[in-house]
């Protein structure tokens, strides 16, 4: 169970987030839609103090982090309580496929070199990648590179995963290979909290989705619902731009 | 003009080859000080620690703001005025430590710009999976901002082994202590400088091929 309370992030004199509630429970798939520029990919950020939000909390499991006054140590728990998976990637450019799934592992998890490489292999094996292990990010495809992005989140194993518009960078044609990896991830019920475009993917694999607008949550529901019947009319006008 | 004593000069050579290790140990055991001493004050340069940062600000400031040779006299033959426990200290430890000083403050600069340099990217990278401060900058940043920084610390450690020649002025013979005194007896000068000076050229000529190597192995990872 995930709960995050009245979260907020100013920048300057720009709210970004206005408060923020959001209650997750277990093995849920969570889709958060919205226009561009509302705080979606901020709020994402805000969970694991990538952004460090301004007031709120947010509860893990027994971890409890008031933003207000976090610590560093809480910090770094609730980012090892989270798996991120980054827009542009961001694999570490001087580790290997295979060393990217295993440095947080060894580094952070403190397993043995031959513990995290089992894990790395069973990752690699479901994200279509062992022939890549000892490729460096600069050799692989964008697509490549997001499913290594991906299994290094995999690998966390990680109460929750985030992830940050993870197509929007990608050529299309590597679009494809990257939903279909998501929707194994999805299959597996990890709980996931995802900000995407990809309005079908989401109508596909999510539980709830979440409408935001100008930094605040306006709609939220199953994505049935909330795609053939919204009740409010930003998120009408929203989904009939986009779709 | 008179003709080259040429054989004066093949029979220096091997004499003055004889100071190549202690001219190249003393430049290497400053280099493997001054990367240390430089990759902390770097490291606190970006994280700026409160009050320390002043001080390295400040030290920065005066070993480059100051000629290596007044700062091997300073510490040479002023300080041990000053403080007594450094009337032990041998020519060869405070040239050491004069070069090791002197190129840390260069050294720091670079390795700072070079941590800076790595991509934003990175570091997320590294903080989104709850790495400390210390992994991130072990484990990521540093080994990548080895490779940007990699050709200007091949050339401070070129400028390093050159400065070592210095050390004659602290009664140390090294190399160039010993032309000096070759020199001195012979009166053959030019001769003997021209021989130090093509063994120095030799040595770094031999150091760039290294530091080819070098870079092909830091780039590894980015070639397409």
């Amino acid at each position: 169970m995930i709960r995050i309370q009245g979260l907020t992030k100013r920048f300057g004199a720009n709210t970004v987030l206005g408060g923020i509630d959001l209650d997750i429970k277990a093995g849920e798939r969570i889709v958060i839609i919205g226009p561009s520029g509302t705080g979606k990919s901020t709020l994402l950020r805000c969970i694991n103090f990538l952004d460090r939000p301004d007031a709120g909390t947010i509860a893990i499991g027994d971890l409890s982090v008031d933003a207000a006054k976090a610590t560093r140590r809480q910090i770094l728990a609730l980012r090892r309580a989270t798996a991120f998976v980054f827009q542009n990637y961001s694999l570490f450019a001087n580790k290997t496929a295979r060393e990217n799934i295993t440095e947080a592992l060894i580094t952070v998890r403190g397993q043995s070199v031959s513990e995290a490489d089992a894990r790395a292999d069973q990752v690699l094996r479901e994200t279509g990648l062992s022939d890549k292990a000892g490729s460096y990010p600069a050799a692989l495809s964008g697509g490549q590179q997001q499913r290594v992005g991906i299994g290094r989140a995999m690998a966390l194993d990680a109460e929750l995963m985030l992830f940050d518009e993870p197509t929007s960078a990608l050529d299309p044609e590597w679009v494809g290979e990257v939903l279909d990896l998501m929707r194994r991830v999805a299959e597996s019920r990890q709980t996931m909290l995802i900000v995407t475009h990809e309005m079908q993917f989401a109508r596909e694999i999510a539980d709830r989705v979440v409408f935001m607008d100008q930094g605040r949550i306006v709609e939220e529901g199953p994505p049935q619902r909330l795609f053939d019947d919204p009740q409010d009319p930003r998120t009408r006008d929203f989904l009939r731009r986009v779709t | 003009m008179r003709a080259l004593d040429l054989d004066y000069m093949l029979g220096l050579v091997p004499v003055l080859l004889g100071y190549v290790p202690l001219t190249l140990a003393m430049a290497l055991a400053a280099m493997v000080l001054a990367l240390i001493l430089a990759s902390l004050l770097a490291v606190e340069r970006v994280i700026r620690v409160p009050v320390l940062d002043s001080a390295v600000v400040l030290f920065i400031s005066f070993f480059r703001g100051t000629p290596l040779l007044v700062q091997l006299f300073l510490f040479y033959y002023g300080l041990p005025q000053v403080l007594a426990f450094l009337t032990q200290i041998n020519g060869v430890t405070a040239a050491i430590m004069g070069l090791t000083l002197h190129f840390s403050a260069y050294m720091a600069e670079s390795i700072r710009a070079a941590i800076t340099g790595v991509d934003r990217s990175q570091w997320e990278a590294a903080e989104a999976v709850g790495m400390t401060r210390g992994q991130m900058m072990r484990r990521i940043i540093l080994p990548q901002a080895a490779r940007i920084a990699a050709p200007t610390l091949v050339n401070y450690f070129i400028d390093m082994i050159k400065g070592t020649s210095l050390a004659f002025t602290l009664g140390v013979t090294e190399m160039m202590g010993a032309t000096q005194k070759e020199a001195a007896g012979s009166f053959l000068y030019f001769e003997a400088f021209l021989v130090v000076a093509i063994l120095y050229w030799i040595i770094v000529e031999a150091l760039s091929f290294g530091q080819r190597r070098l870079e092909t192995r830091l780039n590894r990872a980015f070639a397409r």
